[in-house]
C-alpha cells in the first residue's frame, strides 16, 4: 500500500490544474486497455472467419480455420485482464449470478458467455466433429482420448451426418455474425454510455469499436496466418493475402472514417468539455494518438494498402510489407484502446486539469502482466493448431 | 443406425438448450423482480412515511475552515492520505483578467488560504463538495452486480461486502465523490453519515459546520430547515443538464463550478 501512495503522491506532484481530489487515483489501467483489445481480436478473427463460411469468399479457406481457433484462444483469455483488476477477483462470479439488469459490464458477462458458448465452440465442434472421429481412430495416447472425448460420443461420418453439421456450423455462424458484433458493440456501449465522461460518451463508440476490432483481428489473422505457414514452410497462398489485405484495406477506411467523424463532429460542435479535450489531443496524448494510432496505425498501412490496389510490386514485397502492416495496424489499434480507456481517465470531470499515468512494471495491473495476458493466447492457440490442425482437416464443409 | 445418432444429437443439443436458457433465465428473473412480489402497496405506503434525506449548501456561507471534510474523514474512518474523500471543498478564485484558479489542497483539511495577490482578485468564494445522492444515479445504474443501491429514504449506499472492486461506478460518477477504499478494497462514498442520521443525529459534516453553512434535512417534512433552505433561495444542482436529479443542493452557486 505504502508503494501505491508514493506513487500517488508523485502522481499529485504532477497535476496540472484543478482535478477532483479522488481524481488523482487513476482506477482503469493496462489491464482494461487490453480488455477490449483481446475482445477486439476475437470479434475481428471471427468475422474474417464469416466471410469465408457465410458469404463465400473461397479465396479465404486457407485462413479459416485458423481464425477460428484464433478467435476462441484470444476468447478464453478475454476475461483474465478484467478479472485481474478486480478489486476482490474472488467476487466476480456474482456479475452471473445477480447480474444489475441496468449495468452495460453486467450483461456484458452474459453476451460473452453466448458468444463463448453458443457461438464459437459449437462452430468450431461442428466444423472438427467429423475429424475428431477420423483422428481418433488414427491417434495415440493423449491426443487419442481428446478426440475421443471431445466426440461426445458421436461417431457416425456418413455423408448425411456430414451435411447435417456442415448445415449446423453454417446456421450458428449467420448467427454468430451478429454476435460477434454484438460482443463488440457491447464493449464499446460499457465506455460510450458513461455520460460522465465527455471523452467516451459518444453514440459512434460501440460501432467505433466495432470497425476497429474488425481491423486488429483481420491484421491479426493475416499476421498468424504468415507466420504458421513460415513456421510450417509451406508456401503463402498469394490470393489468400492478397485479399485478407484487400478486407483490411476496405475495414480501415469505414474504421478511419468514422473515427473521423467522431474528432470532427467534436471540433465542429465544440460543446464544455472541446477546451480541455482539445489541450488533451495536442498534448497529453499527442504520441499515442496522432504519431502511434492514426500515424503508424492507420495512415501508413491505408497508404501502402491503396498503393496495392493499383500498383502490384513482386510477392517477396508484398509479403514484407503485409508483415510490416499487419503489426503496425496491432499496434495502432492497442493504442486506440489507450487512448480511449487511458485518455479518457487523464483529465477531470471538472473539465479543469490534468492528472498522469504511468506504467508499473510488477503487479496485476503492471506491463509484464499485461504481456502474459498477450503472450497466453498465442500459446493456447499453438497448442490448439498442434491438437486440431486446419490443414489436417479430411472434412471441410461446402 | 446414423439416424438414430442424429436424433440423439438433437435431443442433446435440446437439453443443453433448455439447460442454459433456464439458469439465464433465473438469473435474469431476480433483478427484473419477478421471482417474487416483494413491492407490495404496503411497502410503498411505508416508503411514503419514511424521510427523504437531502443537503443544503450555502455557498455565501462557508469560510474554507475544512472543518467538514476533516470530521468526515475521522467520523467514517476515511484513509488520510490526501487521495480520498467523502467530501472536500473547492476554493475558486476568478481574477481580474477572467481567468479561473481552482484549488483544494488536501481537500481544504487545515483550512484554505488564498494563494492569489488581493489586487489580482476579480472574486472568491468557496465550494463544499460531496456525494450529490442523485435520484438518477448514474453510479447506481453502472453497478454491475447491485452493491450500490439507494435507499429507501435516498442515500446512496455501497454494500462494502458485495462490491467486486471494479471501479466502473467510479467512472460513472460525474462529480467524483468516489474512490477507491485503499484498505476495504470497495468502493466508498459519502452515506450522509447514515449510520448517524438513522439515529435521529446530524451528519458529521452539518454538525461541526461553525457556520451553518450546510443544512441537512428531509425533503417530505415541509417543516424541516431543508425545505425551508429551498423554498427561501434560488438553489441550483451541480451538473444538472446530465439529468441526474441530484438531492443536494446549492445556494449562490456561480457559473465557474463543475
Amino acid at each position: 500500500m505504502e508503494e501505491h501512495f508514493q506513487h500517488l503522491y508523485q502522481a499529485l506532484s504532477q497535476v496540472d490544474g484543478y482535478i477532483y481530489p479522488n481524481e488523482i487515483d487513476l482506477h482503469w489501467g493496462l489491464m482494461i486497455v487490453l480488455y477490449p483489445y483481446i475482445t477486439g481480436l476475437v470479434a475481428g478473427a471471427f468475422i474474417l472467419a464469416s466471410l469465408e463460411r457465410v458469404f463465400h469468399v473461397k479465396v479465404l479457406k486457407p485462413t479459416y480455420g485458423l481464425a477460428l481457433l484464433t478467435a476462441l484462444a484470444f476468447l478464453l483469455v478475454a476475461t483474465m485482464p478484467l478479472v485481474s483488476h478486480l478489486q476482490h477477483p474472488f467476487r466476480s462470479y456474482e456479475i452471473f449470478m445477480t447480474p444489475n439488469s441496468t449495468s452495460a459490464m453486467a450483461i456484458f458477462g452474459f453476451v460473452y458467455l453466448w458468444y463463448l458458448m453458443a457461438v464459437l465452440l459449437l462452430e468450431i465442434w461442428f466444423d472438427y466433429r467429423r475429424d475428431f472421429v477420423i483422428w481418433s481412430k488414427t491417434s495415440k495416447g493423449f491426443k487419442k482420448i481428446f478426440y475421443k472425448v471431445i466426440t461426445l460420443g458421436i461417431n457416425d461420418i456418413d455423408e448425411k451426418s456430414a451435411k447435417l453439421d456442415d448445415r449446423l456450423g453454417y446456421f450458428i455462424t449467420v448467427i454468430g455474425i451478429p454476435s460477434a458484433f454484438l460482443l463488440h458493440g457491447y464493449v464499446g456501449f460499457i465506455f460510450g454510455s458513461i455520460k460522465a465522461n465527455p471523452w467516451w460518451s459518444t453514440v459512434l463508440m460501440p460501432i467505433i469499436f466495432l470497425f476497429s476490432a474488425m481491423v486488429s483481428g483481420v491484421a491479426l489473422v493475416m499476421l498468424i496466418y504468415m507466420v504458421v505457414n513460415w513456421v510450417r514452410k509451406v508456401d503463402i497462398d498469394m490470393k489468400c493475402l492478397d485479399t485478407i489485405a484487400r478486407y483490411l484495406l476496405f475495414i480501415l477506411i469505414i474504421d478511419f472514417t468514422l473515427e473521423s467523424l467522431d474528432q470532427i463532429h467534436r471540433i465542429y460542435e465544440a460543446e464544455e468539455s472541446f477546451d480541455i479535450i482539445r489541450v488533451l489531443v495536442s498534448g497529453k496524448l499527442n504520441i499515442t494518438l496522432a504519431v502511434m494510432q492514426v500515424g503508424l496505425g492507420t495512415i501508413f498501412p491505408l497508404s501502402v494498402l491503396g498503393l496495392f490496389q493499383f500498383y502490384k510490386p513482386s510477392e517477396k514485397i508484398r509479403k514484407v510489407f503485409y508483415f510490416l502492416i499487419g503489426g503496425m495496424v496491432l499496434v495502432g489499434i492497442f493504442f486506440m484502446r489507450w487512448n480511449v480507456v487511458i485518455g479518457g481517465q487523464l483529465f477531470s470531470k471538472s473539465l479543469s486539469g490534468f492528472t498522469s499515468f504511468k506504467t508499473v512494471y510488477s503487479g496485476m495491473e503492471g506491463s509484464v502482466m499485461a504481456a502474459v495476458w498477450l503472450i497466453l493466447p498465442l500459446l493456447i492457440l499453438s497448442f490448439l493448431l498442434w491438437l486440431m490442425p486446419p490443414w489436417k482437416k479430411v472434412a471441410y464443409h461446402e | 443406425m446414423g439416424t438414430n445418432r442424429i436424433t440423439s444429437r438433437r435431443k442433446f443439443f435440446k437439453a443443453s438448450a433448455a439447460l442454459i436458457g433456464g439458469t439465464l433465465a433465473v438469473s435474469f428473473m431476480k433483478p427484473l423482480g419477478l421471482m417474487a412480489q416483494t413491492d407490495s402497496d404496503d411497502n410503498t405506503k411505508e416508503k411514503d412515511k419514511l424521510p427523504l434525506w437531502g443537503m443544503g449548501v450555502d455557498i455565501e456561507k462557508c469560510i474554507g475552515c475544512g472543518k467538514c471534510a476533516e470530521a468526515c474523514k475521522i467520523e467514517n474512518n476515511v484513509p488520510k492520505e490526501p487521495f480520498y474523500f467523502r467530501t472536500w471543498i473547492e476554493q475558486y478564485t476568478v481574477k481580474n483578467d477572467g481567468e479561473v484558479k481552482i484549488e483544494s489542497p488536501n481537500g481544504g483539511i487545515g483550512g484554505l488560504s488564498q494563494s492569489v495577490p488581493n489586487e489580482d482578485i476579480f472574486k472568491s468564494f468557496m465550494v463544499p463538495k460531496l456525494c450529490n445522492h442523485c435520484t438518477n444515479a448514474p453510479c447506481v445504474q453502472a453497478c454491475p452486480v447491485g452493491a450500490t443501491y439507494i435507499s429507501p429514504e435516498g442515500v446512496v449506499l455501497v454494500d462494502d461486502t458485495y462490491c467486486i472492486g471494479c471501479s466502473y461506478c467510479i467512472q460513472a460518477c460525474p462529480y467524483g465523490a468516489r474512490f477507491m477504499n485503499p484498505v476495504t478494497k470497495v468502493a466508498d462514498k459519502c452515506t450522509f453519515c447514515y449510520h448517524r442520521i438513522s439515529e435521529g443525529l446530524q451528519p458529521a459534516c452539518v454538525e461541526v459546520c461553525p457556520t451553518d453553512a450546510r443544512v441537512f434535512g428531509d425533503l417530505h417534512d415541509k417543516k424541516s430547515d431543508l425545505v425551508k433552505f429551498l423554498q427561501e433561495n434560488p438553489t441550483e444542482i451541480l451538473k444538472p443538464h446530465l439529468n441526474t436529479k441530484s438531492r443536494v443542493f446549492y445556494n449562490g452557486l456561480s457559473s465557474e463550478v463543475r
